[in-house]
C-alpha cells in the first residue's frame, strides 16, 4: 500500500488531508457524519486574543460554482479556546492533528495568541492568518505586501517553536514574493490560497448582499486559481507548500499535489457534504494502489 | 445524532403554482427521531446554479410509511428542481438539524400556531404533536388569497384552523394578525412565515403577555453551525448560528424592535 504519511515543517501528519479553517468548526460538528480521525489534520476556526462577534448578517452569499462568505472570524478567542474546547477535542480526536488557525488585528496579538497556545502539546502546528478579506484592520494588511508578511512571520516566529504555517493572500501581485519573504523570516510551510475578495449585487433591492459589500470568494470558482498559485510558490520555496481552492474531490486534490503541494486542505466542500474530506483520504488512498504508487510523493510537483 | 441518508422521492404532490409537497423515504435505513421545528439540509444535483444545499423544514413525519415531509416553495433555481422532482428521484440529506418549538406552559390556556406562507410548514408537525400530548391549541393561518393556503386538510386532522386571506376569498379578510382568534386569551405562541409577519405576531404577543417563538430562515451554508454565515443577533450571547441555536428562537433573546 502506497505510504500517504507527508511532512509538514517536522510535523508528520498520517496522510495529507486537512480541512480548512473557517469550514470545519472545532470538528466536533461533523463527528456524526465522518470519521474526523481519518484525516491528516484539522485546522480550527480563527482564533484571536479577544472574543469578536464577527460581521452583521447577510453574511454569505452563494455564487456559481462557490459562495462569497463576510464572517469576519467571528470566534470566542484565544482564553475560551484554551479552556473549554481544548480540552473538549484532544479528547474526542487521537489520530488527526489538530492544529489552529491565528488571526490578529496587531502584531502583538498574533504573538499573545502564539504564546498562550505553546504549551498545548497536542497543538503541534499553527497556521498563521495574514489573508483574512473580511476584517477592517490586520488580516490581510498582512498578507499582501512582503514587509508585513515578513514582520509577522518574525515575530510569532519568536513567539511559536513548533510548526509555523503562514496562510497567505491571493489578493496580491505576486504571491510567490510573499511565500519567500516568509520563508525567509522561518516559516516552516505556507498554505495557500485564502479566499478571492469578491462582491455580489443584489439588483432587485439594489444593494450588496453582503453587509460588508465585499467578501471571500471560495469553492470550485477559485480552483483553477489557486493550483496555479501552488505549482509557482512550490517551484519558488523549498518549504512544504499546502494547498487549498474549491478542492471537492480526490481528483481535485491531485491536482494540487501534482502541482507541488505536499498537503492539501478541504474548505468549502465541507458544506457540501460533511464526509468530503475522509472520501479524499480514502481516494487518495486507492489512487496510490491502482498507480501502484508506494509513496504519495512519486506525484508530487510533477508538473 | 445527526445523520446523512441518501433518499428516494415516494411521492410529489403539486399545491398549486408555486408549491409542492415532497415525500422522502431514506435508503437502506430507518427514519431517526426527528422533532418539531427542525430542518433538514438537501443537495439539488445537477442544478449547477445550485452550489448549496438547499434548508427546508420538515413539514411532517409519516413514521409508517417511514416518509418525510418537505414543503417547498419554488424560491429560485435550487428549490424549482425540488419542486420538479419525479417519484424515484434520489436526494442526499442531512438531518435532523437545528432546535424544536417548546411545549407550553399549560395544556389548557390556548396556543396558537401562527403560519404565513411557506411557513405553515413545520407547523403540521407541531400540531400533531401538541394533538397527539393533548394540548389545547389552534392553527392560524394566513395567506394572499385562498389558493395561497397549503395542506389545510391536514391541518384540520389535528386541530381548529383559523384563516384569513388578504383578499377575503377564505376565512377572514385581512392579515392573519388581525383574525379574530387573537381577541382570545392566549398564553402561548408559535410563528413561522416571512420576517414582517413574526414582527407583527411578536408584537400581539408581547401586548398579551404570551409566550412567543419564532422559526427564522437566515441564509445558511454548513447547517451544522461550522461556517457562522447564519447568524442572528441574540441579547444574551450576540451573533449565534441560526442552524444550531435554532431555527426556532425565544423573542425575548432577539433584537427585533417590537
Amino acid at each position: 500500500m502506497g505510504n500517504l504519511k507527508v511532512n509538514i515543517g517536522g510535523l508528520e501528519l498520517q496522510n495529507p488531508v486537512m480541512t480548512a479553517s473557517g469550514t470545519f468548526g472545532y470538528g466536533d460538528e461533523f463527528a456524526d457524519f465522518m470519521d474526523v480521525d481519518s484525516l491528516g489534520a484539522i485546522i480550527v476556526k480563527g482564533t484571536t486574543l479577544h472574543p469578536r462577534q464577527g460581521n452583521p448578517a447577510p453574511r454569505m452569499a452563494e455564487t456559481p460554482a462557490g459562495m462569497l462568505n463576510a464572517v469576519g472570524l467571528q470566534n470566542k478567542g484565544v482564553d475560551y479556546f484554551i479552556e473549554h474546547i481544548y480540552p473538549k477535542i484532544s479528547e474526542e480526536f487521537k489520530t488527526t492533528e489538530i492544529i489552529v488557525n491565528v488571526a490578529g488585528s496587531t502584531v502583538d496579538d498574533y504573538r499573545a495568541v502564539c504564546e498562550k497556545l505553546a504549551p498545548l502539546d497536542r497543538i503541534r502546528a499553527i497556521e498563521i492568518n495574514i489573508s483574512c478579506p473580511n476584517v477592517k484592520q490586520g488580516g490581510m494588511a498582512f498578507g499582501t505586501t512582503c514587509a508585513g508578511a515578513e514582520e509577522v512571520t518574525k515575530a510569532v516566529r519568536a513567539a511559536w517553536p513548533k510548526t509555523l504555517i503562514m496562510k497567505l493572500s491571493p489578493n496580491v501581485t505576486s504571491i510567490v514574493d510573499i511565500a519567500k519573504a516568509v520563508e525567509a523570516q522561518g516559516a516552516d510551510s505556507v498554505s495557500l490560497i485564502n479566499t478571492l475578495m469578491g462582491m455580489a449585487v443584489d439588483v432587485k433591492r439594489r444593494k450588496a448582499v453582503l453587509s460588508t459589500v465585499t467578501g471571500g470568494l471560495s469553492g470550485p470558482a477559485v480552483r483553477p486559481v489557486a493550483v496555479r498559485m501552488v505549482w509557482q510558490v512550490a517551484k519558488a520555496v523549498k518549504i512544504p507548500v499546502i494547498g487549498l481552492g474549491g478542492i471537492c474531490n480526490t481528483n481535485d486534490a491531485l491536482e494540487f499535489i501534482m502541482a507541488g503541494a505536499t498537503a492539501i486542505q478541504v474548505g468549502t466542500a465541507n458544506f457540501l457534504d460533511p464526509r468530503t474530506a475522509q472520501f479524499i483520504a480514502e481516494g487518495l488512498r486507492d489512487y496510490c494502489e491502482e498507480n501502484h504508487l508506494n509513496d504519495i510523493s512519486e506525484i508530487r510537483g510533477i508538473i | 445524532m445527526k445523520f446523512i441518508h441518501d433518499m428516494v422521492v415516494s411521492e410529489v404532490e403539486t399545491l398549486n403554482d408555486a408549491y409542492a409537497l415532497l415525500k422522502l423515504i431514506p435508503i437502506g435505513a430507518n427514519l431517526p427521531p426527528i422533532l418539531p421545528g427542525q430542518f433538514v439540509q438537501i443537495r439539488v444535483p445537477n442544478s449547477p446554479d445550485t452550489f448549496l444545499r438547499r434548508p427546508i423544514s420538515v413539514n411532517f413525519v409519516d413514521y409508517d410509511k417511514k416518509e418525510l415531509w418537505l414543503l417547498v416553495r419554488n424560491a429560485g433555481e435550487g428549490t424549482r428542481h425540488l419542486i420538479e422532482s419525479q417519484p424515484g428521484d434520489y436526494y442526499n440529506v442531512m438531518y435532523p438539524l437545528g432546535n424544536t418549538f417548546s411545549l407550553p406552559q399549560s395544556k389548557d390556556d390556548l396556543s396558537l400556531l401562527v403560519g404565513g406562507g411557506v411557513g405553515v410548514a413545520p407547523l403540521l408537525y407541531f400540531g400533531k404533536q401538541l394533538h397527539d400530548k393533548g394540548y389545547r391549541f389552534a392553527f392560524a393561518l394566513g395567506a394572499r388569497s385562498a389558493g395561497d393556503l397549503l395542506l389545510l386538510d391536514e391541518f384540520s386532522k389535528y386541530g381548529p384552523v383559523h384563516i384569513s386571506t388578504e383578499d377575503g376569498s377564505l376565512g377572514e379578510k385581512g392579515f392573519i394578525t388581525q383574525n379574530s382568534v387573537f381577541g382570545e386569551e392566549v398564553a402561548h405562541i408559535a410563528c413561522c412565515g416571512p420576517t414582517p409577519m413574526m414582527h407583527a405576531v411578536a408584537k400581539i404577543a408581547r401586548q398579551k403577555g404570551a409566550c412567543c417563538e419564532v422559526s427564522l430562515e437566515n441564509h445558511m451554508a454548513c447547517g451544522i453551525g461550522a461556517c457562522l454565515c447564519c447568524v442572528e443577533d441574540t441579547r444574551d450571547e450576540g451573533n449565534v448560528c441560526v442552524c444550531t441555536e435554532g431555527p426556532v428562537f425565544n423573542i425575548n433573546r432577539l433584537k427585533w424592535e417590537i
